[in-house]
């Protein structure tokens, strides 16, 4: 019961502020709406007992992205009014093509459940193990079995973060920085004199 | 237990309301960028649930690595965005080509 009702309350919350984001006048307020979309789904993950994934969502999605998100918005001084011009225009047939595409889904969802379907049964080697937790059962994958794959994850993470330093990075002029080349190079005897100065004439630098 | 055409039905209805964001924020990038996100947390819901409802953790996996693209091209995009705003004061891309060159 329960269980039900906590479902029915996730899937609403998230496809309104799912709506909401893609709605909103002020793009500061997508975001948010957003970060609700994700926390909401992240709890429909809870739900079907993938814990992991719904951890991870809320920390990868709401903690890393929406963030960056907010940053950008706030960042760039942008006129959002002349930006939703099309908005209203564009609704109608929008809306038509979204119907007729959630319709669609629908329709394959519904042949699925009347049995018209033969999705395949898993060949049980990714099974979870009985009286492990999801994160260990997960661990023990990712370690395992998809250790290549998660390499490669890590590999697109890296190339994602050169990239967009690379991207953003304008080096300033107008700063003085630090030549370590120099510095390095520099020796005792070069940058010492040792001096004799007359009496009362003074040492020229 | 609820059963897993809920989920797919949650699911598809967040994956329409992504493209249509898309097709309504035709100017606006940023909104773009986060119909896109909207998109990619559909398909994890779909592929979350089916790996519970089959008892097998692949799709649970998968969803991490849908999890980790997704994450890498919000920055990307989000920094051809900002590079895009600076050469431009404006992040209108109803004249995009003209960032070639």
């Amino acid at each position: 019961m329960i269980q039900t009702f906590a479902f029915y309350l996730f899937a609403v919350f998230t496809i309104a502020s799912g709506a909401i984001t893609i709605m909103a006048r002020n793009p500061v307020h997508s975001v948010l709406w957003l970060i609700l979309a994700f926390f909401n789904a992240a709890g429909l993950m809870v739900l079907v007992g993938a814990e992991f994934i719904a951890m991870l969502l809320v920390i990868v999605y709401v903690g890393a992205v929406a963030v960056l998100f907010l940053f950008v918005v706030m960042m760039l001084d942008i006129d959002f009014a002349e930006l939703r011009a099309g908005f209203i225009k564009n609704f109608p047939l929008g809306m038509a093509l979204a119907l007729v595409l959630l319709a669609e889904l629908v329709l394959g969802i519904g042949a699925y459940r009347a049995g018209a379907l033969e999705l395949g049964v898993p060949d049980g080697t990714a099974m979870a193990p009985v009286g492990e937790s999801n994160i260990e059962a997960i661990g023990a994958l990712m370690y395992g079995r998809y250790l290549f794959l998660f390499e490669a994850a890590g590999i697109i993470l890296l190339v994602a973060m050169v990239g967009a330093i690379v991207l953003t990075h304008r080096p300033r002029t107008d700063v003085r920085g630090q030549n370590i080349a120099k510095q390095i190079a520099r020796r005792p005897d070069e940058a010492t004199v040792n001096v004799k100065p007359e009496i009362g004439k003074g040492v020229s630098l | 237990m609820i059963g897993i055409e809920h989920y797919v039905v949650v699911s598809s209805i967040l994956f329409v309301l992504g493209v249509l964001g898309i097709f309504l924020n035709r100017k606006n990038i940023i909104i773009i960028l986060m119909a896109i996100e909207l998109i990619l947390l559909a398909v994890n819901i779909n592929l979350v649930a089916f790996s519970a409802f089959l008892q097998d953790l692949t799709g649970q996996i998968f969803a991490m690595f849908v999890l980790t693209v997704a994450a890498g091209e919000a920055a990307i995009g989000l920094a051809i965005l900002v590079i895009y705003f600076r050469g431009r004061g404006t992040i209108a891309v109803d004249d995009v080509n003209r960032m070639r060159g």
